[in-house]
C-alpha cells in the first residue's frame, strides 16, 4: 500500500510543471546574463578618455558625451533637490499630521495613480506645463522628473516612519513638546532611512528615464555650467543614447552610453540593497 | 494490536537532539494522548509519524517507525502515500481559503478522484462523520474562512478524513478553540474512535483523561511513561511522570 | 503661547500643502491632457478619430484615424502578456517555493537588474540583435514589426511580474501548505493547487501592472516596431503604437496634428486610468 507510486497522471503533472519552471528560471537568467555580456561586450571598447572628455563636433567628426554626463548629473541634483523635501513633506502630512481618512486615501490614491502614467505622457504634459512657459531646458526635464519620482519618495518615506515607535512621540509629548518639536526632533530623523532609499531608487529611474525628458529636457549637447545648464535645453545620457543609435545609426557611441548605464543601474541596485540590509538590521536591534 | 511500532527514535534539530531512544507501540482504534511540558518533543515526535519533519532543512532522524509492518524511511515508500493513510490535524485551524466543498474534497481529487458523483459523497461522509454536516450543508460553496474557528477545526478533521486515513494526528487539536467548540471536538474525537487510530498531543491534562485510552508521557525529548490512561494518571511507575501529573512542573 | 500656537497652526497648513501636491499633479495632469485632447477630437469626430483606419497626418488631405494605434498597442499587449505572463509566473513561482535561498537571493537580484536596464538599453539591443535576427529566421524583407516590439515588451514586463508575484506568494501561509501535504499532496501539487489560489488576488495584480508597463512604453518600442502606421494584421508589419504615435511626429508637428497627438495621449491616459482603477481593485482584494 506504502509503496504504491504516484499515479501515471500525477508524476506526468509534476514533471511537466518542474520542467516549465526550470525552463522559464533558465530563460530569465539567460536573459539578464545576455544583456550584461552583451551591452558590456559592444560598449566598453568603445568606451575612451576622449569620448567621456569631449563634446560632439562636426568639423572633426568627434563625438564625445562630456555634455550628455554633465547634464545627467545637473538633471539629478536638480530633481533630488526639488522632489526630496517635498516627497519627505508628504509623507510626513500623511503619517504625523493627517487625521481624517478620506484625505490620506485620496492622497495615497493619487501618489498611485502617479506612479502608473507612462513616461510618454510625463513628457507631453511636462512639455505643456513647464517648457512652454520656461523654454526646452534641463530645469523643465528636472521639474516633470520630480512629480514623476514623488511618489517614489513618499513611498519610502511613509514606509521609515512607519518604523518610528510610536512610544517615541508620545515620550516627546508627555515632555510637553509641540506638534512641530515632535517632528522636527523624533520624526525626521526617522526619514533618513527613507530618504536615502527614495534617492538612491529616483537616481536610477532619472538615469534610465528618457521619454519624459525628449519634449522637455531637448537634445542639445552644448557643454555647461550647473546654473547655465539647467536653462538650457541638454540630453541626458539616455536621450543621448536613444539619438545616437535612432537618428544618427552611431552604434558604437551607443553602447557605449548602454554599457555606462548598465555598470550604473548594477551600482544602484546593489547600493539600494546595502544600504536597505544595513537599515533593516539597524531597526532589528 | 499495534498499528505503528517505534523503536529507538532519535531526532536532532541540526546539534540539538529532539528526541531520544523513544519506543514506543500504538494501539489501533483507540485514542492515545502525548502529554509533557512545552518543547518536550511530544509534537515533534507526532509530526515525526507521517515525516512531516522531512520539510525542515537539518533534520536528521536514526531508529525505526513501522507502520503495518512496514518501515516509513523505507526507500520504496512514497511519503505521499503515507500521510493519505496517516492523516494529520493542526493546532491552529487552517481551511484552505476556499469553499467548503473544495476543501474537503482537496484530499481525494488530489489522488485522483474527478468523478462528481463520487465526490459529492465522499464530501458528505467526511462532513457527516466529522460532525459539521447540518451545519455546512446549506454553504458547501461558501468560502471556509467565513466559518467560526471550532467549525473551522471541524471542517478540517473531515478534509483529513476525506482521504480515508487509518490514522489521525492531531496536534493540540483544541488549544486555538473556546471550551464550548473543545467539548464538541472532544466528543467528535471519541465517536471516531471506532473507525480510526486517532493519537492525539495536548496541553490539557484534564483532556487527555476524558478522551484517551492511552497516555504517553514526554519529558525533554524522551518518552519518561506510556500505559493505560487511568493507570498513569492514578498510579503513575516514574517519580517524574507524578510529578507532572500532579502539577508540579509544567 | 499665542504665538507658538500660530506657528504650530502655520506648520500644519504647509504640510497640508505638501501632502496636497500628489492630488495637485494627477488633476493637472487629467485637465491638461482633457483640455488639450479635446480639441481635435470635436473636430475629426470621435467615432472618425477612435475608429478611422487611416492615418496621413501629412498629407494633402489629412486623415486622422487611429484605430491601427489601439488595435496595435491591445495586440502588442496582449502579445507581451501571453509571453511575459507564463514565463515570469513559473520563475516566480520556483523562486518562491523551491529555490535554495541562495540561487532565490542571486536570481531576485538579477530580476532587479532586469528592472532597472533603461528602456533605450532594451530598445538598443532589440534594434541590433531582435530586429535582424527576425529578418533571417522569418525570412521577411523588414524585423521592425509587431513581433519584435512584442518580445522586448514581454521582456520589459518581466521583472514586475516575477516581483509582484513574489512578494504574494511568499505571503502564502505556511499552514495552508502544510494542510495540503498532510493530505499526501506532493510539494509542487501543493504550490500549484493550493499556494497559487491563495496569492491569486496579488499575481492578477502583477499582470495589470504588467499591461500598464507594456501599453505605456514607448521608446524601447519606438526603436523596433518600424514607426509605419499600418495596421496590425500580421505579426511582421511595422507598426506604430499609441506612445509611439505621440513620440514619433512631436518634434516636427503643429496645427491640428499636433492638437491630434494630444488627443491620442489622452485615450492613452484613460486606458492607463482604467488599468489603476483595475490594480487597485486587485491590490485591495489582496489586503483583504
Amino acid at each position: 500500500m506504502l509503496n504504491q507510486a504516484l499515479s501515471k497522471k500525477r508524476k506526468g503533472f509534476e514533471a511537466l510543471v518542474k520542467a516549465l519552471m526550470l525552463l522559464s528560471v533558465g530563460l530569465t537568467a539567460a536573459l539578464v546574463l545576455f544583456l550584461l555580456i552583451y551591452v558590456l561586450g559592444q560598449g566598453i571598447p568603445n568606451i575612451t578618455w576622449e569620448l567621456l572628455s569631449t563634446k560632439p563636433s562636426y568639423l572633426t567628426e568627434r563625438i564625445g558625451i562630456l555634455p550628455d554626463i554633465l547634464n545627467t548629473v545637473y538633471i539629478v541634483l536638480a530633481t533630488l533637490l526639488i522632489v526630496l523635501p517635498l516627497g519627505v513633506g508628504a509623507a510626513i502630512y500623511l503619517t504625523e499630521y493627517a487625521s481624517n481618512k478620506k484625505v490620506v486615501g485620496i492622497i495615497e490614491y493619487a501618489a498611485e495613480t502617479l506612479s502608473g502614467i507612462p513616461s510618454i505622457i510625463y513628457g507631453l504634459v511636462g512639455m505643456l506645463l513647464f517648457s512652454n512657459s520656461m523654454g526646452t531646458c534641463l530645469m523643465a526635464g528636472a521639474l516633470t522628473l520630480v512629480i514623476m519620482n514623488l511618489p517614489t519618495i513618499m513611498r519610502t518615506t511613509q514606509e521609515s516612519l512607519k518604523t518610528v515607535p510610536q512610544s517615541y512621540r508620545e515620550g516627546a509629548f508627555g515632555l510637553g513638546a509641540g506638534k512641530w518639536r515632535v517632528v522636527r526632533t523624533v520624526v525626521l530623523p526617522g526619514c533618513v532611512d527613507g530618504v536615502i532609499t527614495g534617492g538612491i531608487l529616483s537616481v536610477g529611474r532619472i538615469l534610465g528615464e528618457s521619454a519624459a525628458l525628449l519634449f522637455t529636457a531637448g537634445f542639445a549637447h552644448a557643454v555647461n555650467g550647473l546654473i547655465d545648464g539647467l536653462a538650457a535645453p541638454g540630453a541626458t545620457l539616455t536621450v543621448a543614447l536613444y539619438v545616437y543609435a535612432k537618428e544618427q545609426g552611431e552604434f558604437g557611441v551607443a553602447f557605449a552610453i548602454a554599457a555606462i548605464l548598465m555598470v550604473l543601474t548594477v551600482m544602484i541596485n546593489f547600493a539600494a540593497a546595502l544600504v536597505q540590509k544595513h537599515f533593516a538590521k539597524r531597526r532589528s536591534i | 494490536m499495534s498499528i505503528i511500532s517505534v523503536k529507538e527514535l532519535c531526532l536532532w534539530y541540526g546539534d540539538h537532539q529532539a528526541l531520544r531512544n523513544v519506543d514506543i507501540e500504538i494501539p489501533e482504534k483507540s485514542i492515545t494522548a502525548f502529554i509533557g511540558p512545552s518543547g518536550c518533543g511530544k509534537s515533534t515526535f507526532l509530526k515525526t509519524l507521517n515525516r512531516m519533519n522531512d520539510l525542515i532543512p537539518g533534520v536528521k532522524i536514526t531508529g525505526d517507525i513501522r507502520y503495518e509492518g512496514t518501515d516509513i524511511f523505507s526507500k520504496e515508500v512514497d511519503v505521499n502515500n503515507l500521510r493519505k493513510e496517516i492523516g494529520m490535524v493542526f493546532q491552529k485551524p487552517n481551511p484552505f481559503p476556499m469553499s467548503i466543498y473544495d476543501n474537503v474534497a482537496y484530499g481525494p481529487r488530489t489522488h485522483g478522484i474527478t468523478n462528481k458523483v463520487e465526490l459529492d459523497d465522499i464530501v458528505e461522509r467526511a462532513l457527516r462523520d466529522a460532525a459539521i454536516w447540518d451545519e455546512a450543508k446549506d454553504r458547501l460553496k461558501k468560502n471556509a474562512l467565513g466559518m467560526s474557528g471550532g467549525q473551522q477545526q471541524r471542517l478540517c478533521i473531515a478534509r483529513a478524513l476525506a482521504v480515508q486515513p487509518k490514522v489521525l494526528l492531531m496536534d493540540e487539536p483544541t488549544s486555538a478553540l473556546d471550551p464550548i467548540s473543545t467539548s464538541r471536538i472532544e466528543e467528535l474525537v471519541m465517536e471516531l474512535k471506532g473507525k480510526y487510530t486517532i493519537v492525539m498531543v495536548t496541553h490539557n491534562m484534564q483532556q487527555a483523561v476524558r478522551v484517551s485510552d492511552h497516555t504517553a508521557f514526554f519529558l525533554l525529548g524522551e518518552l519518561v511513561e506510556f500505559g493505560k490512561t487511568d493507570d498513569i494518571f492514578s498510579q503513575p511507575k516514574d517519580q517524574r511522570t507524578e510529578d507532572y501529573i500532579t502539577g508540579r512542573f509544567g | 503661547m499665542k504665538k507658538n500656537q500660530l506657528m504650530e497652526k502655520v506648520i500644519h497648513g504647509i504640510f497640508l500643502v505638501l501632502g496636497l501636491i500628489t492630488v495637485g499633479c494627477v488633476l493637472l495632469i487629467t485637465i491638461y491632457l482633457v483640455i488639450s485632447g479635446i480639441p481635435a477630437i470635436r473636430e475629426i469626430g470621435l467615432i472618425d478619430f477612435l475608429f478611422g483606419k487611416e492615418w496621413a497626418s501629412t498629407a494633402a488631405e489629412p486623415k486622422y484615424g487611429i484605430l491601427s494605434f489601439i488595435l496595435t498597442s491591445v495586440y502588442g499587449t496582449a502579445g507581451a502578456i501571453l509571453i511575459g505572463v507564463p514565463v515570469g509566473f513559473m520563475t516566480a513561482v520556483y523562486l518562491s517555493k523551491l529555490a535554495s535561498p541562495k540561487v532565490k537571493s542571486v536570481m531576485q537580484s538579477a530580476v532587479s537588474l532586469l528592472a532597472g536596464i533603461p528602456s533605450v538599453v532594451y530598445g538598443l539591443v532589440g534594434m541590433l540583435v531582435l530586429v535582424p535576427g527576425i529578418r533571417k529566421i522569418f525570412n521577411v524583407p523588414d524585423g521592425a514589426s509587431l513581433l519584435a516590439a512584442i518580445v522586448v515588451l514581454a521582456i520589459m514586463i518581466l521583472p514586475s511580474i516575477i516581483k509582484m508575484s513574489i512578494t504574494a506568494l511568499d505571503a502564502v501561509p505556511k499552514e495552508y501548505e502544510d494542510a495540503s501535504l498532510a493530505l499526501g499532496a506532493t510539494p509542487i501539487e501543493t504550490y500549484f493547487k493550493v499556494s497559487v489560489p491563495a496569492a491569486k488576488s496579488g499575481i492578477a495584480a502583477a499582470v495589470v501592472l504588467g499591461v500598464g508597463r507594456a501599453i505605456g512604453e514607448a521608446m524601447a518600442v519606438m526603436m523596433v516596431a518600424g514607426n509605419v502606421p499600418n495596421m496590425p494584421d500580421s505579426l511582421f508589419q511595422s507598426v506604430r503604437f499609441l506612445t509611439t504615435a505621440v513620440s514619433s511626429e512631436m518634434a516636427y508637428s503643429s496645427g491640428l496634428q499636433r492638437q491630434a497627438l494630444f488627443s491620442i495621449a489622452l485615450v492613452l491616459f484613460l486606458f492607463i486610468m482604467l488599468i489603476n482603477a483595475t490594480l487597485n481593485f486587485f491590490l485591495k482584494r489582496e489586503t483583504e
